[in-house]
């Protein structure tokens, strides 16, 4: 267990090796800014505004970087999905959905209904799937 | 120095900077692109990773929790992943689909045998159904072995092309993945899943009508439709399990001496990109996927006694078919039953007996 729980955080944590790179970028992108405030208080305007756009193209590239590692380790998630179980009374026709308890299965006969006192019955078990699928227009 | 801008010192440090960078990915393009998509795999590989770990992890807690085994089910379950089965020879081919159906028959054994020893407590319902969730994990494991194989074979012979076949296949491989990954908790949970669809509408078409067992592992209930007298083949439900269609149908067959006018089977059928899920078409033939055994056992029947056979599948794709089941599909039931009664009421006469059968895992459908 030990071993699992060691390759779990592993594989949920940002890679030392991408956060180093991330990390010198965004030192040489602050270098960079620095010269640009250095080289326009001396009056090089031209050496200024280039350095001014490299420093500000590396910092958003390593905030890009960033964004990015942190959004992998926020997939590494299996999601559960929501359950729903549809029981209805075959006599009076009166339906309730409920989530999904360990159990529940397909045509599986339950207490007695709240209006007639027959018996209950699973008539559908199901994922609700929320996302919509995007459609190409083809 | 012609080829040297005559400009300020920044002009001439981005030009030299580009004449490296041409020369750069003229010499190391190749090599460069290769290490991009290394990254790209090796991010897939830790995914995989984590997800079969996961999957590992929610079947030893199922076992401990359902089956309260005296010792820790760790090393079995451990051992129980690597098992294989190696496929009859096929050089000569006559006889192999009795000989694969021994092997598949015996390695079910085998597993449920093995199922039942890491978890007593457990009846036939969760025996099934922790066999579907050990072999869910089994899958995302040999997933895992697999993709990691040519990951490291690609790196250590630096090439391109094996490194870029798996590049290539892999969003496929990890939409498999996921989906067995979901499928994990479907089985664990005994929730139904996509390919249940078969053995649901089977399911309400018999239910309320006294069923009987028939080989192996499937159901069978005698149903009026339409003037008609219908056998309703399912797998026994609501564990974990597929039964054994082409035995059961060949069983119903024989038993009417084949006096049968028309076959009717109900399955999940994958769908292509931009196809609905729960959509509904119908077809000719036996619709009934697995290694093929029961499929040869069906068409051989069939054929004997000339017998006509029509199939009606639902839509879903990979991912819906092992995951947990998805409302579409579930509301499909009743447009299912509308077109299989109109092969009934086209196809054949009153009075006549047609076999209904619905193929899929039945985990978490009754009868």
């Amino acid at each position: 267990m030990t071993e699992n729980n060691q390759s779990s955080t592993a594989a949920s944590r940002i890679s030392t090796y991408m956060l180093t790179i991330v990390l010198i970028i965004l030192a040489l992108s602050i270098v960079a800014l620095l010269f640009a405030v250095s080289a326009f208080i001396v009056g090089d305007q031209v050496v200024a505004g280039y350095l001014l756009i490299i420093g500000f193209i590396t910092m958003g590239l390593s905030a890009y970087l960033l964004l990015q590692s942190r959004k992998r380790v926020a997939n590494l998630k299996i999601e559960a999905p929501k359950i729903m179980t549809t029981i209805e009374c075959v006599k009076c026709g009166f339906k309730s959905i409920r989530e999904f308890q360990r159990g529940d299965y397909v045509y599986k006969e339950l207490d007695k209904c709240q209006k007639c006192d027959d018996k209950m019955t699973i008539t559908a078990i199901y994922k609700e799937v929320k996302e919509k699928e995007k459609t190409y227009n083809v | 120095m012609a080829f040297v801008p005559s400009g300020d010192i920044i002009s001439q440090i981005i030009y030299a900077a580009s004449i490296l960078l041409f020369v750069v990915f003229m010499l190391y393009g190749q090599r460069i692109q290769m290490y991009v998509m290394i990254r790209e795999v090796e991010a897939s590989l830790y995914k995989l990773k984590f997800i079969k770990e996961e999957g590992r992890k929610i079947t030893i807690e199922t076992i401990k929790e359902i089956g309260k085994p005296q010792t820790d089910p760790t090393p079995r379950v451990d051992r129980y992943l690597e098992y294989f089965t190696i496929s009859p020879q096929s050089m000569d081919p006559a006889g192999i689909v009795y000989k694969l159906d021994h092997i598949l028959d015996v390695r079910d054994t085998r597993l449920k045998d093995e199922v039942k020893i890491m978890a007593p407590a457990s009846d036939e319902v969760q025996v099934n159904n922790l066999e579907n969730t050990l072999e869910a994990a089994m899958a995302l494991n040999f997933i895992y072995k697999v993709v990691r194989h040519y990951y490291i074979q690609g790196k250590k012979t630096l090439s391109l092309y094996v490194i870029m076949q798996l590049q290539m296949i892999l969003p496929l491989v990890m939409k498999e993945a996921e989906a067995y990954a979901s499928a994990l908790k479907a089985f664990a949970y005994g929730q139904p899943i996509g390919d249940g669809a078969g053995p649901l509408v089977a399911a309400k078409l018999m239910h309320g009508y006294e069923t009987r067992k028939l080989p192996k592992d499937c159901v069978v209930a005698t149903v009026p439709i339409e003037g008609r007298t219908a056998f309703i083949i399912k797998a026994e439900g609501p564990g974990g399990n597929v039964g054994k269609p082409g035995d059961a149908v060949q069983a119903v067959i024989e038993e009417n001496e084949g006096k049968i006018a028309n076959v009717i089977m109900i399955d999940a059928g994958l769908k292509l990109e931009g196809e609905e899920v729960g959509e509904v078409a119908e077809g000719i033939g036996a619709a009934i996927g697995g290694p093929g055994v029961d499929q040869f056992k069906i068409e051989e029947a069939l054929v004997k006694y000339h017998i006509p056979i029509n199939a009606v599948i639902i839509k879903e794709d990979i991912g819906d078919a092992v995951s947990p089941m998805r409302k579409e599909i579930s509301d499909s039931v009743d447009k299912v039953i509308e077109r299989v009664k109109n092969v009934i009421l086209e196809r054949t006469k009153e009075g006549d007996k047609i076999i209904i059968v619905g193929v899929g895992n039945t985990i978490g459908i009754g009868q």
